[in-house]
This record gives structure tokens, C-alpha cells and sequence, in this order.
């Protein structure tokens, strides 16, 4: 297996495509050139690397976890601190690389769907510092459930729309965004917060995200003189996760591990363990891997955490996981949960809920892995976000 | 390329008669299924020319909210897709009016595209609609409906450019689906002057496509202005809107108030 790291689609082995109404084509086809042409225009990326530079505060540290890591058998665990970035996740890296792009096409108006809430909020940031009108469309389930993060998306000047049809989660937000873009799609961008969505939407969040990768492989060589044996992230859509793996596709001595959310058990229909319970079909404008019943009709989704809720998960990951690159496994709310307590307690870093399911996941590997092996986890977000479903779960306050 | 249509060949009937076409959505299994199949006989029978059959479907995204509300109604009523053959079944025993099943692209991936295509053919419909399927994913498809001699609809916008608007007429088979406005499912005071363009795009193509004009279309001038430059007009929003106010009688009455026949 060599050069995974060179695929851009539109199609992940049989995943991806374009399954949208086509009206959307023409966008599609505006944006795909569009970043073609800016992905090989230097000025292009020294802008994005100077903005992550000086707004960002790129590149993101790595850090030792090793009272963590005590837990987690006889080995040595390191985070790359996606949650230290400006509005406390890797999602702003893909922001400003999308909002470049809008300027680019002179769209005024930039649209998103977002579930915990990072996504929206990172494109409100964007949309200040670019001075763009902002939506955000949110389900009213995780305007509840993620309350502050729309206080902070309205202060930062966007209006945020609480999407009230199906789940009224992360899917019915993405529904409701495709609707306002296909009425839309001449003056408006959709600021995809992940790599889902038709082409070439999976490649473009995958490349912006890469970052994460390319400077950890580099840190991880630099600082500590050799590369992981495993790389470890959580996966909803698959943002944070791709943006990790994508440059240690190819070193075949890294395993790569994505743990989804399972909810309330893998044994339960409440969970979104998309690539361990789905299989394959059309949602959102792709083909990969999705929860669904035997008509087709979407599976409603279950996570305590709002990122990791929904039912599909990005192409790539679909075909990394028939390819057998990637292995993907659940983790349930509770054991998230033990595993934020336990990081921010051994540590004093509160990770996001997100996040949390990748700690606990480090924390069964570990313990299946030869001594001696390292893990690099993407601590993709902090919990500020969270501490109102923190405080209630372990009876805070 | 229209050679076999039975959509095709409904609508050069009213042509050949100076008479305008009516093309009536209506979602299957809404409220419930047999009432469905009655609203949908009864639509044919009273100036629908074409019928067109919705299946509800999870993520709509091509829909307004009255058209998701109806959808979302039926799925939560216990709607299957495999109903939907022995439906279209007493549709096409209790009238000759062709019927054209609209439907987002996942059921028939899941069901099967081969599969689905030939109990379509077997149940007597017309062909398919398929609001989320562009021609460039369309490969299977196009090959077992060219066997099957099913009509196929693809859409063709007011950003299609005039590669892809050639492309959605030659694939098509019945007519092209002239998408009137940027936006989605549901009644507009105005139909945009975009429709012209998109039905000129239409003609202006080496097809010789039928162009009908949809979304947005609810009242009797809009159907019959569209009538003037377009071969049909369709209807969706405004008979499910219809239904949803007075049942069975005041959607008969709608199709009957919006009939350009007379």
C-alpha cells in the first residue's frame, strides 16, 4: 500500500461522488476550481499559514500525558493540542481556509451547519474577521444541549437558526443548509465543517485539516525522535480524525485508530457508530458509510456528545476502513465521560466530550499494545462548552 | 429518445390538441397509504396528465416544508418502501395516466437499482424522477431503464451550464424537469422569469426535449403563462396544501381549478 496520501477524489475506492440536486452543480464546480487554483498559488497558502500563524496560533503544541498515560498500560501517550487553537478547536483550521476561498469567489454571505457548536462558532470568528454575513443552522436539540455556544456565535454577529424538523440534530442542520444554499448558491458559500458532503468537499476539509498531521509528524521526529506506533482521534464526520491520519497514510508502521460514539451501547440502537453498525449508502451527497434501515430512510443518531451525533461519516474514512488502513471501534457515553474526568484530573486539561472518546479509547489500547508503544491522540477540542453536561452528569453543582 | 414514453407521448397529445399539460405530485402513503392511492386516482382523473408519485424519505433536501411535513407524516405512519409497487399497481389499473415515481436516490440504492427498475416496470409505472441524482452518477440506472424503456427525468437548473443542460436532455427520457427558481419545493407569488431561460436553454439544445416547468407553480395564470413557452407545468406543494386543508374534495377541486384544459 503506498501513496493513499495522494487521492483527491471525487471518489474514495467506490465512496464519494456527487449525489445533490443539480442545482448545486454549478457551486460545486465554482468551488472545486476555485481551490484547484488556489491550492497551487503560493500567495494562496502563504496567506492561510501566516493567518494560522498570527490568529491561529499555529503551529499547536504537543504535550506528554504521563500521569494519564499510567492508565493506560506500559505506554507513553502524547497530545497534539488542537484544543489550544483560537476558538478552542481544529475546526478553524478548514474555517479560514474555506472563508479565503469565499472571499476568493466574492460570495458575501457564508453559511454552516454545526452540532456541538465549535463549527459554528469558528465560522462566526471567520465571519467577523472577513466581515461576511454568517447563518448557522443548529438543531434545537444541540441548541439545548450547547446553549453557550450560541451566545457565543450571536455575539460574534451571526444569526443562528434552530432547525426544528426530523432529529433536530447535526443531520436535519446539514438538511437545512443544502436548502438555504440550493435557493441561495450565487451570492452564498456553505462553509462545510467537515469531510462529508458532495465533492469536493471531503478533499478540500481533509487538506485544510492536514495541517494537524504534517506538523505533529514533523513535532513527534523533532522532540521525541521517532513516530507513534499508533495515531488515536474520535470520529463523527471524520474531521479532526482525517486531518491526523492523512500524513501517516503512509508510513505502514503507524496504526490508525478512529473511535466513534457508542453512545449508550453498541448493544443498544442508541448510538452513531456509523462505520461499525452502518453500511453503505447515499446521505448528504455522498456515498460511504451511514446508519440507515433496510428502506434506506436515515437512522436517527445517539451521542451525548452534539459533534459526534450523526449518522453518516466522510467518504474517506469509509474506504481507509474497507481498505483496512484504519481500524474503527466505539466508545460509550459513560466511558467518555470517566476518560474527561480522568485527563482533566491527572493533567488538568478538560477535553470537549468529542475529544474524551478518543482518550478512552487510548485507554483500552494501551492496554493491547507491546509495552513501550506510544500513542499520539488528537485532543481535537477543549470542554468549555461542555461543563454545563459535565456539572449535570457527575453532579457538580 | 422519446420514442417509447408514455409521459412523452401524454404530453404531445394536449400539444397536438393546442392544450397545455398538467403535471400533479402527490406523496405517497400521506396521510396514509390507501388514502394516498385515492388522492392520486383521483387527481388523474380529474386534468392531472402525468402523475407524479413522491416517496418519503428521510433527508428531503430538494423540499419545502409543507412537502416535508407530508413526507415526515407518512414515514411516521409506518410507510414502506415496498409498498410503493402494489400502490402504483392500483393507480395504473384504475387509470391510463402515467406515472412518474419521484424519488431521492438512497431507497433505490439500498433496494436495489436493477431490482427496483424492474418491479417498477412490472407495476406499471412510467419511470422515475430522481431530484438527487445527477446524470454523471447515474450510470446504472441509465442502463437498465434504457432496457426497461423507463422515461427518466433529470433536472435541468437555472446554473446548469450548457454542457450539463445538453447532457440532462439527452438522458432524459419523457421530459426535462425545468427547476423554475434557485430554491426549493413550495408556492411563490411569482414563478421567476429564470423559467424562461432555463426552458429557452432546453429548446436551444439539439434534443428536441420536453421542458416542463416546476417549483413554486400553485396558481391557474402560472399554469397556464408556463403552458404558453413550456410544455407542462408541475405541481406539488400547492395539491399536498390542498389536501391538507380539505381532504380528498378540496384537492380534487385544486386540480380541477388548476387543469389548463379548458
Amino acid at each position: 500500500m503506498t501513496n493513499l496520501r495522494d487521492e483527491t477524489g471525487p471518489y474514495f475506492g467506490e465512496y464519494g461522488g456527487r449525489f445533490v440536486p443539480e442545482s448545486l452543480i454549478a457551486a460545486l464546480d465554482e468551488l472545486e476550481e476555485t481551490y484547484r487554483v488556489a491550492k497551487a498559488d503560493p500567495t494562496f497558502q502563504l496567506e492561510l499559514a501566516e493567518l494560522h500563524r498570527t490568529y491561529t496560533g499555529r503551529p499547536s503544541i504537543i504535550t506528554e500525558v504521563k500521569r494519564f498515560a499510567e492508565h493506560a498500560g506500559d505506554v507513553r501517550v502524547f497530545l497534539k493540542r488542537e484544543d489550544l487553537n483560537h476558538t478552542g478547536s481544529h475546526k478553524i483550521n478548514n474555517v479560514l481556509g474555506q472563508a479565503l476561498l469565499a472571499k476568493r469567489m466574492g460570495k458575501k454571505r457564508i453559511i454552516a451547519e454545526t452540532g456541538a457548536g465549535q463549527h459554528g462558532v469558528a465560522s462566526a470568528t471567520a465571519a467577523a474577521l472577513f466581515g461576511l454575513d454568517c447563518v448557522v443552522y443548529m438543531g434545537e436539540v444541540d441548541t439545548e444541549r450547547q446553549a453557550l455556544n450560541v451566545a457565543r456565535m450571536r455575539l460574534l454577529g451571526a444569526e443562528v437558526v434552530a432547525v426544528k424538523t426530523g432529529s433536530r440534530t447535526l443531520k436535519d442542520a446539514i438538511n437545512e443548509a443544502l436548502r438555504d444554499w440550493v435557493a441561495n448558491v450565487e451570492t452564498t458559500h456553505y462553509l462545510l465543517g467537515t469531510v462529508a458532503g458532495p465533492h469536493p468537499f471531503p478533499t478540500m476539509v481533509r487538506d485544510f485539516h492536514s495541517v494537524i498531521g504534517t506538523e505533529a509528524r514533523q513535532q513527534m521526529l523533532d522532540e521525541f525522535g521517532f513516530l507513534p506506533t499508533a495515531l488515536a482521534a474520535c470520529v463523527g464526520g471524520g474531521s479532526n480524525a482525517i486531518g491526523l491520519f492523512h500524513a501517516f497514510l503512509d508510513d505502514e508502521d503507524v496504526a490508525l485508530y478512529g473511535f466513534e460514539a457508542a453512545g449508550e451501547g453498541m448493544h443498544t440502537d442508541k448510538h452513531a457508530a456509523t462505520l461499525n453498525y452502518g453500511r453503505p449508502g447515499v446521505l448528504h451527497g455522498a456515498r460511504s458509510y451511514m446508519l440507515q434501515d433496510e428502506d434506506g430512510q436515515t437512522i436517527e443518531s445517539h451521542s451525548i456528545s452534539a459533534g459526534l451525533d450523526y449518522p453518516g461519516v466522510g467518504p474517506e474514512h469509509s474506504w481507509l476502513k474497507d481498505l483496512g488502513r484504519a481500524n474503527y471501534r466505539g466508545i460509550s457515553d459513560d466511558e467518555a465521560m470517566s476518560a474527561l474526568r480522568l485527563l482533566s484530573q491527572t493533567e488538568g486539561i478538560i477535553p470537549a466530550i468529542e475529544t474524551a472518546h478518543a482518550l478512552a479509547g487510548v485507554l483500552k489500547l494501551g492496554k493491547e499494545l507491546a509495552p513501550g508503544s506510544s500513542i499520539l491522540v488528537n485532543l481535537s477540542g477543549r470542554g468549555d462548552k461542555d461543563m454545563e453536561t459535565a456539572a449535570k452528569y457527575f453532579g457538580l453543582i | 429518445m422519446n420514442g417509447t414514453s408514455k409521459t412523452a407521448a401524454a404530453l404531445a397529445n394536449n400539444r397536438d390538441a393546442g392544450q397545455g399539460s398538467l403535471i400533479g405530485y402527490f406523496p405517497l402513503g400521506y396521510p396514509n397509504l390507501d388514502a394516498s392511492v385515492d388522492a392520486a386516482i383521483a387527481m388523474c382523473q380529474n386534468g392531472v396528465d402525468v402523475l407524479e408519485l413522491g416517496i418519503p424519505y428521510s433527508d428531503p433536501v430538494m423540499d419545502g416544508i409543507v412537502i416535508q411535513e407530508a413526507t415526515a407524516e407518512a414515514l411516521a405512519n409506518g410507510f414502506k418502501l415496498k409498498q410503493t409497487f402494489d400502490a402504483i399497481r392500483r393507480i395504473t389499473e384504475a387509470v391510463e395516466t402515467p406515472v412518474l415515481v419521484m424519488t431521492y436516490w438512497n431507497p433505490v440504492i439500498q433496494y436495489g437499482v436493477e431490482k427496483f427498475a424492474e418491479d417498477l416496470s412490472d407495476a406499471g409505472a412510467a419511470g422515475l424522477i430522481t431530484p438527487d441524482l445527477i446524470p454523471d452518477e447515474a450510470g446504472e440506472w441509465l442502463e437498465v431503464s434504457n432496457r426497461l424503456e423507463l422515461d427518466r427525468v433529470f433536472l435541468a437548473t437555472p446554473t446548469s451550464s450548457e454542457k450539463r443542460m445538453q447532457a440532462a436532455c439527452e438522458l432524459s427520457r419523457g421530459f426535462a424537469y425545468a427547476v423554475s427558481t434557485m430554491g426549493i419545493t413550495g408556492a411563490r407569488t411569482e414563478v421567476d422569469q429564470l423559467a424562461r431561460q432555463v426552458v429557452q436553454g432546453i429548446r436551444s439544445t439539439n434534443t428536441n426535449q420536453n421542458a416542463a416547468v416546476g417549483i413554486g407553480i400553485s396558481t391557474t395564470d402560472q399554469v397556464k403563462e408556463v403552458n404558453e413557452y413550456a410544455d407542462a407545468a408541475i405541481v406539488g406543494s400547492a395539491f399536498v396544501k390542498a389536501y391538507q386543508a380539505g381532504g380528498l374534495q378540496a384537492l380534487i377541486e385544486k386540480v380541477i381549478e388548476l387543469d389548463p384544459k379548458k
